[in-house]
Order: structure tokens, then sequence, then C-alpha cells
């Protein structure tokens, strides 16, 4: 098997937004967040992103604004770098070569030239205790400047970044870790340590989880495992330190900030609320309740006009200072593990996977951008540790997008299960998917696949469940009835009671697959008859798939003892097998072509093939490590035309997938990445403007009627350039306005200046006439009323003479000398003022 | 920040028949106007003509009802002994009536004294009709024959002596002046053209034919006899169609509605049963008093008109349009803030800024105080007397979701807690709320087990809810017996094809709730 160079694996969006906590620019614009490997920046008012600032090369784990420079900011990554960047023109300035895995970054305006990082003790990945160093940042002309010197100024800090900060304009820094508090003041160069008593004793984990100063007083707040918030005073000191005690959480403290005044303090946690404590007034609390999930950062823009909070659930939250919210920024939500399977929306092509808790999430893969949330439970959300809630477990569409099926699933302690199946019909009008039936309980166990009938004459949902049966439901329409269509149930079957693990439709509808562990089931759905049996042991049925188009008298199965099997369904035997270990097979919707991404050793190799053909139409070793355990292939919006025999299976679709790390991957192709290099420059606008689609569209609508209209008017020349330059134009703006004739004499003079002026024939002939004109008026003192005479003459010669346009407006000599004319003329006539 | 979810309450599927338009079209009628006569109705017969008076027959008299009169309109009382079978003639004028003396009797509608005796007959007479050309009359006879009569020379034309039983039904072809259908006890139909001698088809219905009816084409004729009503299609020799067996009675008589779509058939059971004569499948049911004998639908199904054995006279008069409104027809006033929202009816000019205040929405009480983690609050609320039960256990269930039912359940005094006892004694068993009330009664058992005995009214409350399980428990173990008894017969009687198996669902579904219940 040959190994194809010109294929590459390429992240593809997706990434986690709330990894560190995000960054208000100083005009409150702007919002900076760390996104996997590049650092985004999005506008606050569009929720649209504006810069994708990329050169990291591993995670970023922190951004900063820049304390001496506003329109600047640091961000530090994982790689080992700490990058400089000009976040209004997406520019990389600097990069310094730290050379140490950066877990967080800390700046302060009073240590100009010095960053903060947290770094492992020692130079290891797997190391746990955590120290904070100054870096010295050299000062050099070079784009990249390796950091020799770091000083360490606390040891043994936490690498969580919320547990680090500095205090009354950078005075002392203060860190907290498991009990311990410990201030270290830079005046004095000396650390002080505070600790509680635990109350592990008592139940009570009281450990810190985050911190933060107050920018004016001296005063460090700090959050509780247990929910408690304390504020400590006085600590200038060993003994006398003080402290006082807010309880309003019921579980962790995850974030707490102050506003830039410190007249406020913010916290949040699990509760996903966002408290606001009046600072000096700690029973006045604002709330601002129901913000989705768990909050795990605040931050406040620095005029504190801003806030925002980045949530468990992949989201940024922009927040008035009024506490209300204004912008919402979603990223894909990624929960440990994708209980529904990956699907495209056959209307939107949007990617659809669960999301938040009881919702089903629509993500463009095109636009990186969540489109929106699908409430499924449709029950109020309760944010508390151990509370078993619904979970959308299963999801599947029909062909044409009109019905969504949903499965959702509550397994709660020592109860039975409980399981409700939803249909959601598609509204035309309010472009999403209207709850049409509700089945409670419509198996006894969990249910184990799901999918929709391809045939277009019934709308048939087919569900099995590990009760050993499988059901088959049909839109039952009751026109003799007032009701509307709704389903039910029409069939319900078995096979020996084994408990069938997967199901699957032929393209055409007309086959119905079933995996009982070790036997395959052939049913036919029109008159539920078993039609064969298929059975290949050892090893249970992982797997089915029927193929397509020219290979679909092929089924092909997996099995959980490494066996890829392919059975033909003419002569109801097997045609080929092979040992592999499939972790999963997935059909490409629109070729014969079938993905099989198989585990071996701990990483995961992937096989494209046609069923009817011996040799791969593509390979690749090692993927990436763990198991894949979701893929899908998606339509490609624009059809590719690669001729390269290893990439024509990605002509048509795009097959995307999940590693074990939750990261989505994609295939790229050189075609493809030429394209969106050139889309990518096509995209090039102005950079102050925030990038809207409504702007992309009208920027380029302005575009192109430019351009036509160039075309239009002036077939031969390009563009002339405005008249700024010239001379006598100069002139004129230099002197002072009092001096100057009317307006209503200079603009006249000006837009014909402006005019597409005749030929240079005609202009020889100008001056002549003009001159005399203007003798005649420098004798008239009153001039204006007949100062239109010329320019009405120049109308009428314009038109006389309409073939010879094609001049440029640049002043010619003649209109020079005019306007140095009209300057003499001016004076002349403001002296003959003075001195009546 | 989204606003509060509040509390599904799940809608349980409502038993029973659906909403059709046939039953929306025949419950359109008034309560019925009931009409006391002398003896067993026999038959009832629409006049063609317009105000559409109708004869019964009853007894030994018939008298003539108007349209909406319950005084009859006429009575022919010159009868020796029970009429049968009193018809009107196509153009209205004229009406025939059999008797059991044997004797048929002719009568103008607006005379009193018959015009015609017909003599002939040896037994009684169930059946007299008109031919379609007016000049005729068809009888039959319990002495095994049918006649032919010419009206105005009172002759006999034609006697058929073909079955062997008595007859006591037939109806004569309204598109040709020859053919006639008889009915009899003989278990036959039969089929007789006036210009031949003899029978030219005959059907067998295998029980005593009761009632026979053309349909409006006479491409179909329908039978009634024993539990049965039979079609027969007439063009092709008399094959039959279908039999509906949808009476666990005799059937007595057949009509069609008016626009022919639907054929009812009336039962000594006592029910009125509405077919689509397209598919043959009940639309429709009336349910009646007594043993029905006879029907008759006035044109456009404007009445419903039954006799019974007990002489009564049913008549339902079809609601008008208005009347269909009833008293709903107005629409309620619901209580206006007129006075209070000022500028209402203000619509925003061209320049105005336009403020937009969001809706604000309505939670009920419980979702308020659930809105604020008030479990206890929230669930007295829920069990506030006069609130449907799928409320109460929605809220149950949410708060067993919150995983706050226990602290919900705890901390009640006797009288909150008798009424929570109560509300369970009502509906634990119910197999809707069930499977989250069971776990409600087991939390309060375990909560107040050690309180057991200190009040003397949850004492025997308590008492009563474990009877009430007990027999819960009894009865879903003889249920769980039923079904294996029916499990064995099912798969005795399933042709033995091997792999499939069905399911019964819908009764294993609810045993299951009490499975493994103390």
């Amino acid at each position: 098997m040959v190994e194809h160079t010109g294929i590459r694996v390429v992240h593809r969006g997706g990434s986690k937004i709330n990894f560190r906590e995000p960054v208000i620019t100083s005009d409150s614009r702007f919002l900076l967040c760390g996104s996997g490997e590049s650092v985004k920046v999005y506008s606050t008012s569009t929720e649209e992103c504006v810069h994708d600032l990329q050169g990291h090369t591993d995670l970023v784990t922190g951004v900063v604004l820049n304390p001496s420079n506003h329109l600047q900011a640091y961000s530090c990554s994982a790689d080992g770098t700490v990058r400089l960047w000009d976040f209004t023109d997406g520019i990389l300035i600097k990069t310094f070569i730290i050379r140490y895995h950066i877990f967080s970054i800390h700046v302060s305006e009073k240590h100009v030239g010095v960053l903060f990082v947290v770094v492992p003790m020692a130079n290891e990945k797997g190391s746990e205790l955590f120290q904070l160093v100054a870096v010295h940042l050299p000062r050099s002309g070079d784009p990249e400047v390796e950091v020799g010197e770091l000083s360490a100024v606390l040891c043994d800090v936490s690498p969580n970044p919320g547990a680090v900060s500095f205090g009354t304009g950078g005075e002392y820094i203060a860190a907290a870790k498991g009990l311990q508090l410990e201030v270290f003041f830079f005046k004095k160069q000396k650390s002080y340590r505070f600790s509680l008593k635990s109350g592990m004793n008592k139940g009570i984990n009281n450990s810190f989880t985050c911190i933060s100063c107050h920018p004016k007083e001296d005063c460090i707040a700090t959050g509780h495992a247990d929910g408690k918030i304390r504020l400590w005073r006085n600590f200038n000191q060993k003994k006398e330190y003080t402290y006082s005690t807010l309880h309003w959480h019921h579980n962790a403290v995850n974030t707490l900030r102050f506003t830039p005044e410190g007249t406020n303090l913010l916290s949040g946690g699990i509760e996903s609320v966002l408290v606001q404590w009046r600072y000096t007034q700690e029973n006045q609390k604002d709330f601002l309740p129901r913000l989705g999930a768990a909050i795990t950062h605040i931050a406040v823009s620095p005029d504190g006009s801003l806030f925002c909070t980045s949530h468990a659930d992949n989201k940024i939250t922009i927040i008035l200072s009024s506490v209300k919210v204004s912008a919402i920024i979603q990223g894909l939500v990624k929960d440990d593990c994708v209980r529904t399977d990956l699907m495209i929306d056959p209307r939107s092509k949007a990617l659809v996977l669960n999301g938040k808790p009881g919702h089903l999430q629509f993500y463009s893969l095109h636009r990186d951008k969540q489109l929106y949330n699908l409430d499924i439970v449709q029950q109020e959300y309760i944010h508390e540790q151990g509370v078993d809630q619904f979970q959308v477990v299963k999801a599947a569409f029909d062909t044409h997008g009109d019905w969504l099926a949903t499965v959702e699933e509550r397994r709660q302690k020592s109860s039975e299960l409980e399981i409700n199946l939803k249909l959601w019909s598609y509204d035309e009008q309010t472009q999403s998917f209207v709850l049409n039936t509700t089945v409670t309980a419509p198996h006894e166990d969990q249910i184990t696949a799901m999918c929709f009938s391809p045939s277009p004459e019934t709308t048939l949902l087919v569900t099995t469940s590990l009760d050993g049966h499988f059901k088959a439901w049909l839109l039952a329409d009751h026109s003799d009835t007032e009701e509307s269509a709704s389903w039910s149930c029409d069939f319900v079957g078995g096979y020996h009671l084994l408990k069938p693990g997967c199901c699957c439709f032929s393209a055409d509808g007309s086959l119905l697959a079933f995996g009982f562990q070790e036997v395959v089931t052939v049913w036919s759905p029109t008159s539920w008859e078993l039609l064969t049996t298929l059975s290949q042991p050892p090893g249970a049925v992982r797997d089915l798939c029927f193929g397509r188009l020219s290979c679909s008298k092929y089924l092909l199965g997996t099995s959980t003892k490494n066996q890829l099997c392919c059975w033909n369904l003419l002569t109801c035997s097997l045609e080929w097998n092979t040992p592999m270990d499939v972790s999963l097979l997935q059909a490409d919707p629109f070729s014969e072509n079938m993905a099989a991404f198989c585990s071996q050793s701990g990483s995961t190799d992937l096989f494209v093939f046609k069923p009817s053909e011996p040799r791969p139409l593509f390979s690749k070793k090692a993927l990436c490590t763990g198991k894949v355990e979701r893929a899908i292939f998606a339509p490609r919006d624009q059809m590719l035309e690669s001729s390269e025999e290893y990439s024509q299976w990605l002509n048509r679709s795009q097959l995307y997938f999940l590693t074990q790390h939750m990261d989505l991957m994609t295939f790229s192709t050189k075609t493809e990445e030429d394209r969106l290099l050139a889309s990518s420059k096509q995209l090039m606008v102005d950079d102050s403007v925030a990038i809207t689609p409504f702007y992309l569209l009208l920027g380029r609508h302005k575009q192109q009627q430019q351009e036509k209209q160039e075309l239009l008017t002036n077939p031969l020349a390009e563009r002339t350039p405005l008249p700024q330059g010239s001379i006598a134009i100069k002139e004129l703006l230099d002197t002072p306005a009092h001096v100057l004739p009317s307006a209503s004499f200079l603009c006249s003079m000006f837009v014909r200046s402006l005019l597409v002026s005749s030929s240079s024939a005609r202009v020889e002939k100008e001056p002549a006439e003009e001159e005399m004109k203007s003798e005649s008026e420098e004798v008239d003192s009153d001039g204006e009323a007949d100062l239109f005479q010329p320019k009405q003459e120049l109308w009428g010669s314009a038109a006389q003479d309409p073939v010879e346009e094609s001049g440029a407006p640049v002043l010619t000599k003649a209109q020079e000398r005019e306007l140095r004319r009209v300057k003499k003329l001016d004076l002349s006539w403001l002296s003959s003022l003075l001195d009546c | 920040m989204a606003s509060f979810k509040p509390t599904k309450i799940q809608i349980y599927p409502q038993l029973g028949a659906k909403v059709t338009q046939d039953t929306l079209y025949w419950k359109n009628y008034k309560a019925p106007v009931q009409v006391k006569e002398f003896g067993a109705i026999t038959n009832i017969d629409f006049s063609p003509l317009a105000p559409h008076n109708y004869a019964v027959t009853a007894s030994t008299r018939i008298h003539i009802y108007g349209p909406f009169s319950q005084e009859p309109v006429k009575t022919f009382t010159r009868f020796k002994d029970t009429a049968y079978s009193g018809r009107f003639r196509s153009d209205g004028q004229l009406l025939v009536a059999g008797c059991e003396d044997s004797v048929v009797r002719l009568f103008d509608v607006s005379g009193k004294v018959a015009l015609r005796m017909f003599k002939g007959h040896t037994k009684a007479v169930h059946v007299a009709d008109f031919t379609s050309d007016c000049y005729h009359i068809l009888t039959c006879s319990d002495d095994y024959t049918c006649c032919l009569w010419d009206i105005p020379n009172s002759t006999e034309l034609t006697k058929y002596k073909e079955h062997s039983d008595y007859i006591r039904c037939g109806a004569t072809s309204k598109l040709n002046k020859d053919l006639f259908v008889t009915g009899s006890y003989d278990h036959t139909l039969k089929m007789f053209d006036a210009r031949v001698q003899k029978s030219v088809m005959t059907m067998d219905h295998n029980h005593p034919v009761e009632s026979v009816l053309f349909y409006p084409s006479e491409g179909l004729l329908v039978s009634a006899g024993g539990r049965y009503v039979k079609v027969w299609d007439l063009l092709k020799r008399g094959q039959p169609l279908v039999s509906l067996k949808n009476h666990h009675k005799t059937v007595t008589c057949l009509c069609l509605s008016g626009n022919g779509q639907r054929l009812l058939s009336a039962s000594l059971d006592r029910h009125v049963k509405v077919y689509n004569t397209t598919n043959y499948k009940v639309v429709h049911s009336f349910d009646y008093t007594a043993s029905i004998l006879s029907l008759a639908l006035a044109p456009e199904d404007e009445s419903v008109v039954v006799g019974m054995t007990n002489g009564i006279l049913s008549i339902k008069h079809r609601k008008t349009s208005e009347e269909k409104q009833g008293p709903t027809g107005q629409p309620r006033r619901q209580p206006v803030f007129r006075v209070f929202v000022k500028g209402r009816n203000c619509v925003p000019k061209q320049d105005d800024f336009l403020v937009s205040k969001s809706a604000k929405s309505h939670l009920a009480k419980y979702d308020k105080q659930l809105k604020r983690f008030n479990v206890s609050k929230a669930l007295d609320t829920a069990l506030e007397k006069n609130r449907k039960p799928e409320i109460t256990v929605a809220v149950i269930k949410e708060l067993d979701r919150r995983g706050t039912l226990k602290n919900a359940l705890a901390g009640r005094d006797e009288q909150n807690l008798s009424q929570l006892v109560n509300f369970l004694i009502g509906n634990v068993v119910d197999p809707r709320f069930a499977p989250v009330l069971v776990t409600a009664t087991e939390m309060i058992l375990d909560i107040y087990k050690a309180v057991v005995g200190q009040s003397s009214v949850v004492d025997r409350q308590l008492v009563r809810l474990q009877e009430l399980v007990e027999r819960e428990i009894d009865y879903q173990q003889d249920l769980l017996e039923v079904l294996g008894m029916l499990d064995t017969l099912f798969a005795s009687t399933l042709p033995r094809k091997e792999e499939v198996c069905r399911e019964h669902a819908p009764v294993s579904y609810e045993i299951s709730y009490f499975r493994g219940y103390p």
C-alpha cells in the first residue's frame, strides 16, 4: 500500500475558546481569546471573528494586552514561545522563545518589559510542580528573540491562571494553591504565606480555587471550593491579617474578578449565575442567572464597560456593565464524548451533534460557527453536581431533512431508565424543527441504533434496542380526523431474543439489515418478512453498511473480532473478508466509497475503498493516536476537480472525524488548499472595519459596481488621479480663508476642475477667450453676477464637443493660470474693497 | 440569558374513538323526540313529496307525521289486524299497506277509506310496494308467494311461488318497472322479472333475510339477515361482495344516507351502525334504548327516525347552522384591561422610535416557586385541590429530576401528610402515573417510618394504601396469567414460521410497572 503525500490531515475549527480567560481590548471593540493553536479576535458588537492570529505550534495558554501599548497583545503557548501581536492588523510583531512549557502569562503596568509566566519546575510535561518566573524581554529588533534570563518569583504555584493576581498596580503578586495563599511584595522582595485550616474532617473542602486583587486598595478576594469568597485585608504582615467571608455559591467558585475601579466584585461558578457583589456593601448583590453553563472565567474590559464570561460549553458571553447580555460567541460544544453520531443536516449542510446538555447543535463547517441550538429536552437545566440530566443520545435525519428523530435518556441511580423518543418536523416558516410526537418509553432498554428509511414513498423510522426488539415507526396520517399527522408504532420484531446492535437501510430503502450480535438479518421493510440471515462468527457485528450506486449488491459488516466482511446480497454469500480491527465504517453518500478506520497498536489507520475493488483507493497509516469513534462524510458545496487518482475520493465530499481528544480533523488536498489561498486573498479588506457578512456582501457589490462603471465611462484610460497634487491648488489651500474669494466662485471653479475635461485642442483655444472675459470682469466691480457666464460657456463648449471627452482632469496649464489669476484678481478686488 | 423553562406537563393519549368527519356529521343531531305508539313499529316510510311526511306502521294503524310535528297529521285505522309496510307511491299520492289478515289495502293520502282492496293471499302480507311505473303493486306474503297487482283493475297479474318459507322483505327497482327482489326466511334472495314467469337470479344469504335494499345505481344489492349484512353485485350474477358482521343480534332494517355514501343498519341489539360504502368500515354508531325494528332517514339526512319494539318512535332532527354554534356562538368576553392599558391601538408614526418590550411570559404558581427553588411550596401548590393529577405528577417528577423530592416531601405535619397520602391513594395505581408515584410513595414511607402510629388519620390512610397496593398486585398477577394463556394461544394459532416473534406490547407495558414492587 502506498502512502500518499498529497493529502494532509488538518484541524478544522471547533477548538475551545473557553480554555483561558478572554481579553477585552481597551476600546472595548475587540475580544481576544486563545482558540487551539491560534488567537482569535472577535468583534464585541457583531460577534464575528475579525482575525485569526496564527503562528503558535501548540495550544495557546494565555493572552494578555501589552501594558505599554494597548494595540498589542502577548500570547503564550505550550510550544514555549511568547508572541507579540498587533491584533488590529493581525500581524505578528515579535516572538520570544522561552523554551519552557508555558501554562499562563501575567503582566503588570508597573513592570514594563517584564512578563510573568508560569512554567513547570523541571522542564518536563508531566511535572506536577510549577513556578512563577519573571521574563525580562530583551530589547532587540529581531522578529525572533531568544530569552535568556528567567528569574523565579514564586515557587510552587497553581498552573491555573486564575490563581495568580497582581495587586494595587503591581506592588505585590498573590498566588494561591491548595490551602495556602502567598503574597509577594516586589518592593520588599518578601513574601508572606497564609494558610487555612483544612475543613476536610468536617466534610468541607475549603481549598483556594481562584484569586483576584483589588485594583486600588489592599484587599485580596479568594474563591474556595466550598463556595465561599474570602476578602483578605491587612496582609502585609504575618500575624494580624484579617479576612471576611461571603457566601452565596453552593458549589466551588470558579472565577473572581474585580472591576477596574474596584467598586464591584464579580464571581461565577457551576450555578451559571454571574454574581455582582458591591465592594464594602457585600450584602447587596446583583444576579444574572441562567447563563447556560458553568462559568469558567470572567474578564472585564479596562474601562469597565463590558464584562465577559466564558462558559464550560465553549461559549463567551459579553455582558454590559448594567448586567445585561449583549452578545454571545459560541464555539462548537464538545462534551467528553459525542453520544449522538456526527450527522449532516440535509438542508443546511451543517454538522449536527449533541451540544449543550439536552440540546442538539447545528454547526457550520464552512464558517466554523455554531448556527443554532435545538432544545430537545425542553426542561429547565439544573446547574448542580450530581443531578442526573436528560441527555440526547441518538438523533437521525431523514433524507430530505423534513424529519428529525431524537432519543433522550436519563439513567437514574437505582431506578429505571427514562427514555423519550421525539420526532420533529421541519417548519418552513420558522426555518427550524418543531416537535411533532413524543413517545415515552419507546423501548424497555437503551436504544442502540436508529435510522430513517431513505425510500421516498414512506416515512419510516426504525429503532433497535437492548431489550431484544426492533420497532418500526410510521407517520400515520389522520386525514379523516381533526388531528395532525403523528407517529405510531407499526411493527415490533426480534430474532431469537438476541440484542440488536445496529441497523442499516439499503440506498433505495428496499432492504433493511440488523446486526443481532453475531447474526446479520436482512428484512423487507414493506412486508416485514425476514429475507435472509448472514453470519460470520466469531464476534458480534459492530457496524453494517450497504454499498451504494454500482456496489449496491454488497453489504459490509465489521465485527468485534477483527473482521471486515463483505457479503454479496444476490448470492447471499460472503464475497471477501479481511482481518482488520475496524472501529468505524462509514459510507460516502455520494459515491461508492467507504472509509474504514482501523485501530492498530494505539493509533488509527484509514482505508478508503470500493467494495468491488480489491485495492484501496487511499490509505493512511497512523492517522492519529487513539481510536476514531466518530466520522462523517460532509458534502462539498463546490465540487473539486482533482485529477490525481489518490485524491479523487475527496472530490464530492469531505471526510471529517473526531479523534479521541475530541479534535475535529479533516483531509485537505492540494487543490483545495490552493483554492483556499486564493479566496483568502480576495477577502483582504479594510482591517479597520469588522468583517461582517453584510460588509462582505456590500463591499464586493460596490467594488463590482465601480469596476462596471469604470468600464462604461472610461473604456480607454484608467482612472486619472484627482488634482490634489497641483501647485495651484496647494497655493490656494495655503492662503488664509479670509483673503480668498467667495466660496461660490471657487466652488464653480473646483467643480469644473473635477469634470472630465475636453480635449487638449480645446484647452488650447480656451485661454484666449477666458482671459478676455476675465479682463472684462476685472473692470466690473461687482462681477459676481456675471461669474456664471464663463462657466456656462464652458458647459456649452463641452456640449458642442462631446467626442473629445477623453482628456485627463489634471489641471491643465490654462486652468492653473486661471486659478493664479483668480487669486490675483481677488486680491486686487480686496484691495479695492479696503480702499473704499 | 435564557428564560425559565416551565415544567412540562405530559399529555397522555386519550383513549376512545377519534373525532372524524363522520362522527361530527352524525353527532350533529338534536336530542331525540320520542313518540309512544300502540305497538311495535314495523315500518317507517318517508313521502317523496316536499314536506316529507312519513308513515309509521305500528299495530293496527298507520300514522302520518309531519316533519316537525309530534302529533300525527293523519291516521289510517281501517285495518282488521296488525298492519305492515305502509309505503308511499313515488308521487306521494297513494299509500299501500299489507295486513295480518292477508288483505292489501290502497289508500289515498288525503282520504280515509281504502281505495282498493287486493285479496288473494292466504296469509299475512308483510311487504307491499309500488313498482316504478306507479301502476302495479308488489306484495309478499307468509304463504310463500309474492304477487304483482294491477291498481286500476285491482286484479292479480302474476303470482310467483318460488320461495319455500315466509317472505318478509322485498324491494322494487326504481329504474326498471319490471324488476323486484324478495328475501325470504328460506335464506334466499330472489330477483324477479315481471316479463318472465320465474326468478332470474337467486342468492343465498345463509340466514333468514329480514331486509333488502337496492343501491341507487341498482348495480349492488344489500341484504340483512341474522347478524350479517351482505352486499351482492347484481351485474356479476349476484356474486357476494362483502359480508359485514358488526351486530351481535339480528339485523332488522337497512337504509342509505341521502347522498348514498353511507349505509345504515339497525338491529335488535339496539344499535344503528353507519358504514362507509367504499370500504364498508363502521364509521359511526347510534345507541337506542330498545331493539330496533325499523329505521328511515329523511331526504338529505334531515332527520333519523327509528322505531322500536316497545312502540317508541325516536326522531332526531339535524341541527341547523345557527344551533350548531350553540351557546358558544358569541365569543365569550374575556376580562379586558381597556381602562388601564392606554394607547393600546396606537400605531407608531413614521419617524417614531419604537422601543420594543419583550413579552412577559406567564408562569404557573408552582413554576414560579420552582424557579426560586422553593421545592416544598411548589409541591404544596401542586397538591392543591381541583388541580389535575397530571400537573401534580409532573411537578413530582420535576422535583425527582432535580433530586430534591425528598426535601419537598419531608417535614410535613399531619394535615399536609394526609393530603399527600390521599393523593397517592387516588392515583398510585393509575398506569399513567405509577412510575413516578411509586418512587414518591417509597420515599414517603422511608421518611415517615418513624412517626407511624402517632396519628390515627394518617395510619388509616396508610392501611388503605396498603390494601390498594395489594389488590393491584393481585390484579397484575391475574393479568400476567391471562397474558401467558394468550401467548400460548397465539403461538399455537400462528403458522409455524420461525424467527418472527410479534409482541403484544400494550399489555406487557403496563404490567412491568408493578413487577418487583413489595
